[in-house]
Formats: C-alpha cells, structure tokens, sequence
C-alpha cells in the first residue's frame, strides 16, 4: 500500500540546526548529525534539509556534513539552500543526496530546473516556493529566504517549475511557519490541484491531524514539518519525535 | 569483490556505505576491467533509459557487463534504472535495452482514470510477493520499500516476478532471472527491508 511520506524539515544555519517563525526569530535547536541519526532510527521516510543561510551568503549547502549524513542514515535526504548551477547539485547528489531543493535560483531561472531534470532526471529537484498571504487574500512568491517579493503567485510559479521538468514541488506557508497553527490548506489546495506532480505541503503543521488534512483535504503527496517534531509541549521544549509507522498509516490510509 | 558500476548515473556512495556496513568488499568502478573481475555487480541507476544505455555504452561496458553477467552467471542486482536497462527497450526512449530479461520499461499513465494519481511514484509502498527469492529472505511481509520512478518494467516473464507493487497498477518491483536480480525500490534507501535485502545479495552464493 501506497503511503504519503511525512518528512521532518530540518533547517540549518551554520553547523547548527535551527527553527524559525514566519522565516525569522531562528533559535538553535541542537546539532543536525545527531538529529539525522536520531530521526533515522526512528523509521522517518525522508529528511529535508535546508540551509537557511546559503542563497544570502551565496553559497551552497555544506557538502560535507551532507556526506557524513547521508552516510549514517538509511532514507532518501533532499538538501537545499543556495544552489545556484548543475555542478552544485552534482557535488551534492554525489556526497549523498538523493533530490536536491531549489527556490531561489529556481525562480529567477526556470531554465536552471530543465538542465538539472536533463542531467539527473526529473526525480533528483524538488522545486520549492515560499509564499505569504496578501491583504486582499491572494498570495504573492518571495525569494532569498522570504525577503524579496515576486510578482508572480505561486500558481503561475508552480506551474512553470512543472513545465521545466521538476519531479515534486514544495509549497510552504512563509505566514504559517513555526507557528504549529496548521497548514494554509488553501495555498497548498491551490497548488496541488494546479500540478500533476507531487506536492509538498510545508510551513504551520502543528498536529499530527494537520497532517491528514494536507493530505486529504488539501492533495498534498506529502508532508513536512519542523516544529511538530522537534519541539515538545507549550514552552517548546527541544524534544526530537516521529510518528511511528502503525500511527502515520491509520493517519494518513491510502493515498 | 562486488563491483558498483559507475556509469555516470545514480548514488552510488550511498550503496557503498551500506555494503561496506555489511562487512562485504566492494568497489565503485567504471573500468570494464574491474567488471571483468568482479565476483558480484551492481548495477545502479537513476535518470534517463537511452543516456543509461548510452553511457554503458561509451565507457566501453557493454561487453564485459554480457560477459560476467550473461555468460560467466555471476550475480548481478539491478537497481531502478539498472533494472529497467536489463528489459529489451523502453518508451522513454530509442535505445536498445541490454535485453537479458523479458520486459519492457514503461511509463504510468493515469490520464484515462478517474483518480489521477501523481508521477513520479515517489514514497514508501510495500510489495506483494508472488515467487521465491532468495532477495527477500528474512523481510517482513509488510515491509515498505522507498520508491521514485515515473518509468516500471511490463511484460515481464511470469517466472521471473518476484513480487510487485500497486500504485493505480501493479507493477513489478523485485524481479529474479537465474543470476539477475532487480529492484525497482531504492533498497540502499529503504530502512531495515532494504538493508536486509543487500544483506542478502551480498551473502548469496
């Protein structure tokens, strides 16, 4: 039986992992070896990792901690933050990962997501959009870790980083983000229904019933989450936790 | 010594640190001289059929991979990729496939259903068995294996079906053809099942 993947999102700044709200305030959480080993024994099906610093400071992610990762663990890792050409991917699929993640650069330059899908195939990029809800209630694309705004909606965006051959498409709630408010279900509702690709909801999951309704109510493949599993009750104390296989299968049932 | 066949396409350190873990010599080459003398292969792969073919092609591995795997019967495990390119062709593209199993490589297609599923098929999904292998010794019945495909192997011999998988159809997802092993799963990526799996690849006789 198929099964929706439920991905813990790591987010890296420096050598250490980190957790934000609404893409600000990061906090250090603790280190992202020991969390990667952690999360693999407890079965997860995938591990997001991002480096929020990367696109700033025009690097890409750390290659080598990528590889001592990818080493330890025994599920597919997605790795992004500030890869900008096919050479960056190839160093990072080479030191271990499975998919790599591209948002800004993605969108500045779709042509870069149709050279990656030529080279690796469509399965090794995940194109990623991060969006905030307007005023008049339409959402608007920002690139560079939430700071710049694009014209586009992440609809049109979405629908051109399909066009360019992406095989998933991550969509996360910049509004929504470490809040454990809930998913935008309609943001990522719109998203998936404009695509025939797999999507990703991302941003705002704060149980493991947001998790059902991404897949559910909203047509997301999938789902990420930070907060849920890294922080524990109402002080957010760091607690590392996943939802074991019997509880993700009654959750989520066929996709 | 098993050889992972560096054919420009896939992860291959990956397979490489799992072997390793189980204590088996291996290597990650694209010399057909270290095929040539390898005891065991593997044959990975992500990406595209015809650059797959081409690739082998190129690197001058054609004749040693028909020699070892085909003619000397040594074992040989083809992963994704590498097990579509053991079928004789493939939508996907125009190349001739290394044809040592009856198969062809297809892509889903989902578009006259109802329920339109998403390609590629990527996540967790578990396998129905259908003959003996010894590939899936000591793995639950209910394992899960991780998939990310959008192309599967068709019109496979009965005979050779190990098990396969539904996902809008059912596909095969282990195959065993004498000496010729496939999986259209990740096992290197597949927690304790897929673990087990090369376990049992590397220990076979």
């Amino acid at each position: 039986m198929f099964r929706p993947r439920v991905i813990p999102a790591l987010l890296l700044s420096g050598r250490g992992l980190v957790k934000t709200v609404t893409f600000d305030h990061p906090r250090y959480v603790g280190d992202p070896i020991n969390a990667a080993r952690i999360f693999n024994s407890k079965g997860a099906d995938e591990l997001l990792l991002l480096d929020i610093r990367a696109t700033l400071e025009q690097r890409g992610p750390p290659v080598g901690l990528i590889r001592q990762i990818s080493d330890e663990t025994f599920m597919p890792l997605a790795v992004g933050g500030g890869i900008r050409s096919v050479d960056d991917v190839r160093a990072l699929l080479n030191a271990g990962a499975e998919k790599v993640v591209i948002n800004t650069r993605a969108i500045e330059n779709p042509g870069l997501i149709r050279d990656v899908a030529d080279q690796f195939g469509s399965q090794s990029v995940i194109g990623s959009i991060d969006a905030r809800r307007g005023r008049d209630g339409g959402y608007r694309v920002f690139t560079h870790h939430g700071s710049r705004r694009r014209k586009e909606d992440p609809v049109e965006v979405a629908g051109e980083l399909e066009a360019m051959g992406v095989g998933e498409i991550m969509i996360t709630s910049i509004d929504r983000d470490g809040t454990m408010e809930g998913f935008d279900l309609r943001l990522v509702r719109s998203v998936a229904d404009a695509v025939s690709v797999p999507v990703i909801a991302s941003g705002g999951a704060g149980s493991l019933d947001d998790l059902r309704k991404a897949i559910q109510e909203a047509n997301a493949s999938a789902v990420a989450a930070g907060s849920l599993f890294v922080y524990h009750g109402a002080r957010r104390a760091v607690l590392i936790s996943y939802p074991s296989r019997t509880e993700i299968e009654s959750l989520l049932g066929e996709a | 010594m098993i050889v992972i066949v560096d054919y420009g396409m896939g992860n291959l350190r990956s397979i490489e640190n799992k072997l390793h873990r189980l204590g088996a010599k291996s290597t990650i080459s694209s010399d057909p001289k270290a095929v040539e003398g390898a005891e065991k292969l593997i044959l990975p792969g992500v990406g595209s059929f015809d650059a797959g073919m081409r690739n082998l092609e190129v690197r001058g591995l054609l004749p040693a991979l028909q020699q070892r795997a085909v003619v000397d019967g040594i074992p040989l495990l083809g992963i994704c990729l590498g097990m579509h390119l053991m079928t004789h062709k493939s939508e996907e593209g125009n190349a001739k496939g290394l044809g040592w199993i009856a198969g062809e490589t297809r892509r889903f297609d989902f578009s006259g259903q109802p329920k339109k599923l998403r390609v590629p098929h990527v996540g967790w999904n578990t396998l129905t068995r259908r003959g003996e292998s010894l590939l899936l010794q000591g793995i639950p019945q209910d394992a899960s294996f991780y998939f990310v495909h959008s192309y599967f192997v068709g019109r496979v011999d009965e005979a050779d079906v190990v098990a396969t998988t539904h996902y809008g159809v059912d596909f095969v997802s282990a195959i065993q053809h004498g000496n010729l092993y496939g999986s259209q799963f990740h096992p290197e990526k597949s927690h304790e099942g897929g673990f087990q799996l090369l376990k049992n690849f590397v220990e076979s006789a």
